[in-house]
Parts: structure tokens; sequence; C-alpha cells
């Protein structure tokens, strides 16, 4: 089944050592990959490896800024996606950007419709050529209802179509089975397989080991944006990728103290919402840091949100000590002594055009207001006495909060929830886009966080962060509990296992 | 292979349901209309005499070529709030045109005012994309400069058209095979715009523009190119009804078209164009805009005070949005539970 690619097969396209830089954030060191006609390439790494940026690389969304790129083995350099597209390239992303409002068949065909009499659309000749493209892909979608309400399975089939109409040689599918079901899986990968036979060159992106094993003919391993190798499936073992894809030595990373651990402060039982996770049930104790791992889109932000009162859920109960919290209320929440720092911190966690005072004391207008008046003089002093404790660098409390750095934010946005003298304090992705010398920054002060009694709900993706930083770890897989881990017990591997659901998951 | 998650049935059903929806959106404004006429007729006979049906026609023309240029912004996720005052410009521009040159063409006159619709338009367009700032607020300020130029221009000056050219004033009063000119220009204006909409790669790409900006970019459409191009057909359209409404009403001056921009906001969503672009057509604007002006004249065939007309129109503005509110919720939630996987 399984074609053995020879090296004869000339490369569809490659790209070699290259650099992509946003400000001081290496995000790409050493992007390479070679991926040729008739195959599927897979693509691992573990998040923030530059899976993505070498993705958009290819996608012509981003430059990269040194390296050698080549298509058809001739030079290009896009500055577009329109280039990209050009060359011969589409990429399917997790979510499919389609116009919600027009038929599948226009979404297919958009800017490229078949005209007929007079210039006008020829709209018979556009349904019949879409039928045709889901008959060729084996999938009954109708091509005239319109895109909205479409699963994600489907317009990725529709996205399939549209490169297939555009003769695209080269499909890049990032991340593509993260939202789906088992059975749309296999939809996917018997349309992938019948692309490869007819000689596309496919790029395959996923977090789930038995698909890439099950799916891909050779696997190309990225590491902390570099390249780490390219092998051929047969050659390599699970435990093998993830030893490349982990590759590091975790325990210098992260300073944890140790923390008296106490009372059991968040008590979540048998949270569930339709949907988007099940029977969700856990306790975070006084002085602990609880981790929830897992892939994106398992459900754990929202869980999150759900606890802190923003989303609804269906069934289930919150205690904060002992005490039922109000769902759907996060002012409730707040004056229990729940604080949330959220994952999106310029749009959900900080008001970007206030000053880093007015941001710091924004959960306290409550109690700094006398006569609903708020004391500028008292506002001065509990901001100036926050951003000291956490040691937030800024020229005055005055400027803006949009001009300090990324790790400087995120300590506005704690400092801000701790100003509160919260019991519990959930943070989202804590360091994501901070570089690596605030990142240990932001990681001692939520562990002296721990220290001080305070029980942390912490959400990340980024497993040297879990293993390095959490007393429990919650592995989550579409929307519940693969396996529940404590600091002794917790691997790399272990956690990867779990929060792909290969059958090894034993936890 | 072409099993689904869902059961097979559910989703090609909630396709032709949405489809459905969508048909009935014009469907229903048409259907309101017509209700609205047939009961006004029935206690009052004399609204359906040859007289009022004329005037009926002839009192949404301008609204309806006016509805039609604005749902074409519309469409875009866009908003032009100053066409009121462009009316007003176009309107005043031609009673001084017959005031300077009385013996001007008539066919020329209509071609100024066009094109000079179709600059202003231009403006609002190339600021819009340009600056990036939302329509709402640039169209908001262009609405008080084009009002302030006619205002100076103006000053307390008033043309009275009908009595300058005869010809150009009696065209309000000419028909075609009984129906009256201006209304079988609207008629046209509707059926090529609807062609256009519908038709056309261009159109399909306004569309596309409205639905997701951010997607259509990323696809490769010209979308400043085509958003500028909306703006100069709603001015372009716009000034052409400036120039009918010069004929059709005694006088022109400072304030004509004020606050008009509201009441053809109101005929493009009642009609069924979504106010955050990407659905609805420019056949369903059309349909709005009649309704909106026979509602007046209805309900003073019915002897309903003026008054309750106003919130009559809100009450029906509100009901359209809601509508479309209820119909995404809806949506939404069938999706979330039927794209569940494990629960």
């Amino acid at each position: 089944m399984t074609m053995s690619p020879n090296s004869a097969t000339p490369a569809a396209l490659e790209l070699n050592s290259a650099t992509k830089s946003f400000g001081a954030v290496t995000a790409l060191a050493d992007g390479t990959i070679e991926i040729r006609f008739g195959e599927i390439h897979a693509l691992v790494g573990e998040n923030g490896a530059g899976k993505s940026t070498l993705v958009k690389i290819l996608a012509g969304v981003h430059q990269p800024d040194s390296g050698h790129f080549t298509v058809n083995g001739e030079h290009v350099s896009f500055r577009s996606p329109a280039d990209s597209k050009d060359a011969g390239i589409s990429v399917i992303y997790q979510e499919p950007t389609l116009f919600p409002d027009l038929t599948v068949a226009e979404n297919i065909f958009i800017g490229r419709q078949p005209r007929g009499r007079l210039g006008l659309i020829d709209r018979a000749s556009m349904h019949s050529q879409a039928r045709e493209l889901f008959a060729r892909l084996g999938v009954p979608i109708d091509p005239d209802r319109v895109a909205e309400g479409l699963s994600i399975a489907d317009q990725q089939i529709i996205e399939i179509a549209k490169a297939i109409s555009l003769d695209a040689r080269i499909l890049v599918m990032d991340e593509p089975t993260a939202a789906l079901s088992g059975v749309e899986v296999e939809r996917l990968f018997a349309v992938a397989r019948s692309l490869r036979d007819r000689g596309t060159g496919i790029l395959f992106i996923s977090h789930r080991f038995d698909e890439v094993f099950d799916l891909c003919d050779r696997i190309t391993v990225m590491r902390d944006g570099a390249f780490i190798a390219t092998h051929d499936t047969p050659d390599i073992t699970v435990d093998g990728l993830v030893r490349e894809m982990v590759g590091r030595d975790i325990a210098t990373l992260f300073p944890k103290q140790d923390a008296a651990i106490g009372e059991a402060v968040l008590s979540v039982s048998n949270l569930t919402r339709a949907g988007v996770f099940t029977d969700i049930s856990f306790d975070v104790r006084a002085g602990e840091i609880v981790a929830l791992a897992g892939l994106v889109g398992a459900g754990r932000t929202e869980v999150a949100r759900a606890v802190f009162g923003i989303d609804r859920y269906d069934t289930g109960t919150v205690l904060l000590s002992g005490k039922p919290i109000r769902a759907h209320s996060p002012q409730s929440a707040i004056d229990a002594g729940m604080g949330f720092v959220p994952e999106d911190r310029r749009k959900q966690g900080l008001v970007m055009d206030l000053s880093v005072a007015r941001n710091v004391t924004l959960t306290l207008r409550r109690t700094l207001a006398r006569f609903g008046l708020i004391n500028a003089k008292d506002e001065r002093r509990v901001a100036e006495e926050w951003s000291a404790r956490l040691q937030v660098k800024t020229g005055s409390q005055d400027l803006s909060v949009a001009t300090l750095s990324g790790g400087n934010q995120q300590k506005v946005v704690i400092a801000k929830w701790l100003a509160t003298a919260p019991r519990l304090l959930i943070v989202d992705e804590p360091t994501r886009g901070i570089d690596v010398g605030t990142k240990a920054e932001v990681h001692r002060l939520i562990s002296e966080l721990a220290v001080q009694g305070i029980a942390v709900l912490m959400i990340s993706s980024e497993l040297p962060e879990v293993l390095g930083m959490a007393d429990t770890i919650l592995v989550m897989h579409e929307g519940r509990i693969s396996a529940r881990l404590s600091r002794d017990e917790a691997t790399a591997e272990a956690v990867l296992h779990a929060a792909s659901a290969s059958p090894e998951s034993a936890a | 292979m072409s099993q689904t998650l869902s059961p097979p049935v559910e989703r090609p059903a909630a396709g032709r349901a949405l489809g459905r929806t969508f048909v009935s959106r014009e469907f229903s404004v048409f259907a309101a209309l017509a209700v609205l006429i047939i009961v006004t007729a029935i206690i009052n006979p004399r609204f359906l005499a040859a007289q009022g049906v004329k005037d009926l026609l002839l009192n949404s023309t301008i609204f309806v070529i006016m509805a039609v240029g604005l749902a074409v912004v519309v469409i875009t996720n866009n908003v032009d709030l100053s066409i009121g005052s462009i009316l007003g410009l176009s309107a005043f521009g031609t009673g001084s045109l017959f005031h300077a040159f009385p013996s001007i063409p008539i066919p020329l006159v209509f071609l100024i005012g066009i094109v000079f619709g179709a600059v202003l338009g231009a403006i609002n367009g190339l600021v819009v994309t340009i600056a990036g700032v939302p329509s709402l607020v640039i169209t908001l300020g262009t609405l008080y400069i084009f009002r302030g130029i006619n205002n100076a221009w103006a000053g307390s000056t008033q043309y009275f058209i009908g009595n300058e050219p005869k010809e150009f004033g009696n065209l309000s009063v000419q028909t075609l095979w009984g129906i009256p000119l201006f209304a079988v220009a609207a008629l046209i204006v509707v059926i090529l715009a609807a062609i256009f909409m519908f038709g056309t790669r261009a159109g399909r790409d306004l569309y596309a523009i409205g639905s997701d900006t951010e997607a259509a970019r990323l696809f490769g459409i010209n979308v400043t190119g085509r958003v500028v191009g909306a703006f100069v057909a709603s001015g372009a359209l716009t000034g052409l009804a400036g120039v009918l409404y010069a004929s059709r009403f005694n006088s022109v001056g400072a304030d004509t078209g004020t606050g008009f921009e509201l009441q053809i906001v109101a005929a493009v969503v009642v009609g069924g164009v979504a106010i955050f672009g990407g659905s609805g057509t420019v056949t369903g604007a059309a349909i709005g805009a009649v309704l909106l002006t026979t509602m007046t004249g209805a309900l003073a065939a019915l002897n309903v005070s003026k008054f309750w007309q106003q919130a009559i129109v809100g009450a029906l503005i509100i009901a359209a949005i809601l509508l479309d509110r209820i119909l995404s919720v809806r949506t939404a939630r069938k999706l979330r539970v039927s794209e569940a996987r494990n629960v």
C-alpha cells in the first residue's frame, strides 16, 4: 500500500535552512524540508517547534529572512499568498477560510467562475464541475448550499476540491484532523491517498502519531524552530519520534520551588458542555500548580472559561473553598476569589491604550472608589506597589501598556489579578509569544504564587513548561481528561501519548 | 465512504432549509407589500385608482434607485450615509444647470448628474479604503461636508425647475405603455444591477468581500478596487436619482434630500440585505424601498397618523434584524451539537 519513495523521484518542493525572526524572537532557525511528488510527508514537532512558521513561508504569508527555496527545481521567493498559489501550492488550514454566505460551488470557483454568454457566470457549468470534483473525491456535498453551517470536515473537503480545480501539485495540510471525528479522518485520508497516487506531493502536519504512521511515507521532525531529521516511516518508531521531538533537558529550564500543599481550593465535578467537553472533574489545592495539557482544540481553554463563568456549561458543579460558584457569572467567580489570565493578553487581558497603572487597578475599581469616584493617588500607589513586586519594567506608570514587551505585559495582567488577592489563579498559556529570557521570569512568578498558598490552574501547550511547573498534570483529549499524572510519574512520552490518545496511553 | 457523523439526511435538509429562508427573505418582503396594498385597497378603494397606482410608482422610483446603489455598498460590509447629501447636491446642481443654461440638452444633464454622483462616491470609496477607517465614520463625515457645500452653494436660493424647461418637468408625468417613465427607468436599473450582482465575477467578488473581507484578500480578490467600485456605483445611482428628483418635485434647495440616507438604509435592511454584508439582493432592497414608500401612502389612505408610520418603519427594521439573528443563532446551536464528537 505505502509507496516506497526512492531518491530518484524529483523534489516537488525544497526549503533549505530558512530562517524567520519576529523582532527579537526567532520563530524559525533552520526550516528545512523536501517534499516529493507522489508522497505524503509528515511534519511533526511540539507546539512552538516552528511548524506553523514553516507552513506560512510555503504559503507565501511570511517571507523568510534567509534560506533557499525551490519549487519544481526553480528558485522562488513568494511575496504574497497569490504567488504561492500560482506556483501550484495549496494550503489547507486547520480552520478553513470559506465565504459563509456563498454557495459551495462559488467558494470553489470564486474569481474563476466559468463564463458563458455575455461574459455572465455559467452557473449550470459551475455546479456540474463542482459536482464532478466531489464525485472524484467520493464525498457527496451539495454544491448549491451556502457554506455557512458546514462542518469543518466538509469545509476542508471543499478546500481540497478548490486545490484540485486549481491544479495544485503540492498540498499542505496544517493539522487538518485536529477537529475531525474518526469517520471524517478516514474520509480525509482516503482523499489524500488518492491524490498522492495521482502524483500530488502532500505535506501533512499532525500531532497524532497513529495518523502519521498510518498515512505518511516520510516523517520530518522539528524542534525549537530547527530541522532535526527526516525518516522513511518504516525506519522509525513512535518512541524514537517522541525522543527527537522532546530531546532536551527539561529540569534545568524552570526553577520550580517546593510549596506546601494544603486544602482543596477549587473543586470541579462532572462539568459537561455538549459538544465541547465531557465529565470533567478535578481539584486544585492551595499551593498546588495543576496543568491542563493536551492538543489545541482538546477543550482545555473551554473548561477554564466555564469554570471562571465566561461560558455556560450544561451540567456539573464548581466549588471554590467548598462554596458553589454561580454558573455563567465571572463577577461571582471574582468575588469568590478567582483570577483569570487569558491566553490572548492583547485582546482579553489588557486594555492596550490605557496606562500601566490603569490596567493594574482595573479589577479594583470598586475597592478603590469612594462615592463612585476613583482616587487617582490611591490608584497610583497600588499600581506602583504591584509593579515593584512583580518587577514590571516600564518607564512610567503613565505609559500605555502597549509599549511594554510581551513578558512585561503578562506581568501587568498577573499583577492586575494579584491585586484582588485571589485564592485561585487560572493562567492560560502564560508564556505564549514571550521570549525565552522572560519566560523564566514568568515561571518564577507563578511558582512564587504557589509558595504563597495560591492555587494555580495552568493551561499550557508547551511540554517543558507543563513538566517543569506542574505538581499535577491533567491531560485532555477530545473534551475528556485522558490521563492524570503526578509530578513524579509525568514524562514527556506519557503526556504526548495521552494527548494524542495513541494506544500506549496506559494512564 | 459516504458516511457522515450526523444522520446522512440531516445535512442536505439543513442546507435546503437555509436556502429556503434566503429565498423567503425577499419573498416575505414582497408578501408584506402585497398584503399592505390589498388590505388598504379593501378598506379604501380609492387607494388603487389609476392615479393612486401611478403616484405609488412615481414616489418609490427615487428611493428604489438609491436603495439599489446602497445595497451594493452594504453587501460589501460597508455603508454610505452621505447619499442624502449627494442627492441634494445633484438635485440642486440640476437646478443650477437649467438656471444658467436654459437650453442645455436634457440627456447631458442626466449624464452630468450621474458623473457628479460617481465622483462623490469615488471620494467616499477612496477615503474608506486608503484610510482603512470604517465607512460608517467616513461617510458620516462626508454627509456633513457635502451638505455643508450644498448650504454654502445654495444659500437661500430655491430653484423651481418645473417652470424652466417644460420638457424636463414633464418627464415625470410621461408614461410608456401607461407606466410612468421614471418607474421604467428604475426597473431597468434594478434589472441591470441584479444581473451584475448575480451573474458577473465582479458582482460575486462583492459578496465574497462582504462575507469575509480578510479571506477575500487572502484569496487574491482586489478588495480595494471592488469596494471603491461599489461606492462609485452607489454615488452614480444617487446622482441619477438627484436629477429625477429635480424633475419630479417642484423645488430644490439647500436641504433637499436631508435625512434620506436613513430611510434608504431602512429600505435596504427591511429588503433583506444583511447589514454586515455578504447576503441579500438588490431586488430585495428595491422591494424594501417600494414597501416603505407605499406605507406612507397606505397609512394616509387609512387615516393613520403620520407619527405612527415612523414607529411602524422602526418595528419593521427591528423585525428584519431579529429574523437574521434568530436564524444565525439557531444554525450555530445546531452546528455545535451536530459536530459534537463523543457526547
